[in-house]
């Protein structure tokens, strides 16, 4: 499907979504608690299939934060990036794609480790790279360490 | 926290910790092995001792900058995953790189994949407990190095490819040089193919183990050859051409086998492949400049930039939200190893503790890649 199909056939799907095309693929942005059902859609309907997630990761905007899922068909070919919204920062919960995409488990504690998102229904949830004692994010923008050097 | 199926329930059940310092693991990975007599129920990697933060470290370098830090995460894909950044911040500012350094960079990249696959194909008989094959293959990966050391100076990080094309032009050796590394490479294909691949012991160590389907590859997320060996076509140099993969003639690797041998198999053609395409190459790098003016200082547009390349293991993403400063406002990279990492404890269960070593050497990760 080209990004015009897509777009047409998502605002069908979930008339509230929001586009962005200015990249080079077809950004889709929802709310964070719309995430599993729609992704569950975009994998099991024949048209879109999509069955291979290839990039799954976390942005720090300050007031929100920000899962990008970098979808694409092995079968039709065609990529899509889903943004899902976390308002809110203090204690950010979003469901986990892991039911879906087998590959979520250890990139999604990733995202746990470094950036604090909290995802339900994860099967083993924990902090991949630093301690569990940690305190703090580290990928967060706010985060500060007093033997961080400005380079 | 301990979960309920961390704790042995039955008689003869024991858990075992491999690494971090183990040798088959190839740099310090943890993983931690439920047994049941010796066959594998569970495996879990335990990760982050050699963690970095190189995303956070790209948040406060420039662009130029940005590309050193990469060179130490897949240290045996260094030159490649140079490129995937230098290829970033060339989509971003739509620069057109000049035909000379297009040549370069892959004639680069090939090396690399040589040299990262001689040096897994050395480690893999270690692992499985012949030592002959280390030497035979280090002989040929250093007459690679020699050649990035004479044209690059550096023999591991290189550094090389920047944004904008190659960092020097090549030393005058520098298609000699290659030449004769790739006549070498030729020339002593059969003592490879005498030692391990005909090797009666090695094919009984490898056949029928560890086997990963097409679909769960897909699911895992797995990329370069541990895919192609599941029958995936996941080759970014055909799928995404880049820097002029397009007008080379080369053969995607695929193995609908999926098990340990089949991995084998599909790295030793890449091989291959590689010396092929560097052939194709090496007489006809067009002359002219090998690298086109930027501005000292880089600043991205606005927006988010997604680059994929095919490293020695499997597609390498480099994804920069840009906020139109001279330095990205988040970096991410998108590891094959890490991926190719959450499929193990799929492929290794059921198998037997002893054939776990034979999995990791196959699946071939580096540490630092994942721990970035």
């Amino acid at each position: 499907m080209t990004k015009e199909e897509l777009k047409n056939n998502i605002t069908e799907l979930l008339p509230s979504t929001t586009f962005d095309e200015t990249g080079e693929f077809l950004n889709v942005i929802i709310a964070s608690d719309e995430l599993l059902p729609f992704m569950k859609t975009l994998r099991s309907k024949s048209e879109f299939d999509f069955d291979y997630l290839f990039c799954l990761t976390c942005i720090d905007l300050n007031n929100h934060l920000m899962m990008v899922y970098h979808l694409i068909s092995k079968t039709h070919n065609h990529c899509i990036v889903i943004k899902a919204k976390i308002t809110d920062t203090i204690k950010p919960e979003i469901e986990s794609v892991n039911s879906i995409w087998k590959t979520a488990e250890l990139n999604e504690d990733e995202v746990y480790d470094l950036f604090g998102v909290k995802f339900l229904n994860h099967p083993n949830l924990r902090r991949l790279f630093l301690e569990e004692d940690w305190e703090g994010y580290p990928l967060r923008k706010n985060y500060v360490d007093e033997n961080m050097i400005k380079l | 926290m301990l979960l309920e199926q961390n704790h042995i329930t039955k008689e003869g059940e024991f858990v075992i910790n491999m690494g971090p310092q183990h040798p088959a693991t190839h740099g310090v990975l943890h993983l931690k092995v439920w047994l049941d007599g010796e066959t594998i129920k569970k495996v879990e990697p335990h990760l982050g001792y050699i963690h970095r933060s190189i995303e956070k470290m790209c948040e406060r370098l420039s662009y130029r900058q940005f590309i050193f830090t990469t060179s130490r995460m897949d240290y045996l894909s260094a030159h490649i995953n140079n490129q995937a950044c230098a290829l970033v911040v060339e989509k971003a500012l739509q620069l057109e790189v000049p035909p000379r350094a297009k040549a370069i960079r892959i004639i680069m990249a090939e090396l690399t994949r040589l040299a990262s696959h001689q040096l897994w194909w050395a480690c893999m008989g270690l692992d499985l407990g012949a030592v002959t094959p280390f030497f035979y293959a280090f002989r040929e990966r250093e007459a690679i190095n020699e050649i990035w050391e004479e044209t690059c100076g550096a023999r591991l990080t290189q550094n090389y490819i920047v944004p904008g094309g190659v960092m020097m032009d090549t030393h005058p050796n520098f298609r000699k040089r290659v030449k004769d590394v790739m006549k070498q490479i030729k020339d002593k294909a059969h003592e490879y193919e005498e030692l391990l691949t005909g090797n009666v012991i090695f094919q009984e160590r490898l056949k029928g183990v560890g086997y990963l389907s097409r679909e769960d590859a897909i699911s895992y997320g797995c990329t370069g050859p541990t895919a192609r060996a599941s029958g995936i076509n996941s080759d970014i140099r055909k799928l995404f051409p880049y820097d002029g993969y397009e007008q080379i003639k080369f053969d995607e690797v695929l193995n609908s086998g999926g098990d340990c041998w089949a991995r084998y198999l599909v790295r030793i053609e890449e091989m291959k492949q590689s010396v092929s395409i560097i052939e194709q190459l090496i007489d006809i790098i067009p002359e002219g400049d090998f690298q086109v003016k930027t501005k000292n200082v880089i600043k991205l547009p606005k927006g988010d930039f997604y680059q994929r390349v095919e490293t020695a293991r499997g597609e390498l993403g480099v994804y920069i939200v840009s906020d139109g400063a001279a330095s990205p406002y988040r970096c991410k990279f998108r590891s094959p190893n890490l991926s190719n990492l959450s499929a193990i404890p799929k492929i290794a269960e059921g198998a037997k503790i002893g054939d776990l070593v034979a999995i990791m050497a196959t699946v071939d990760l580096v540490i630092p890649d994942i721990d970035r």
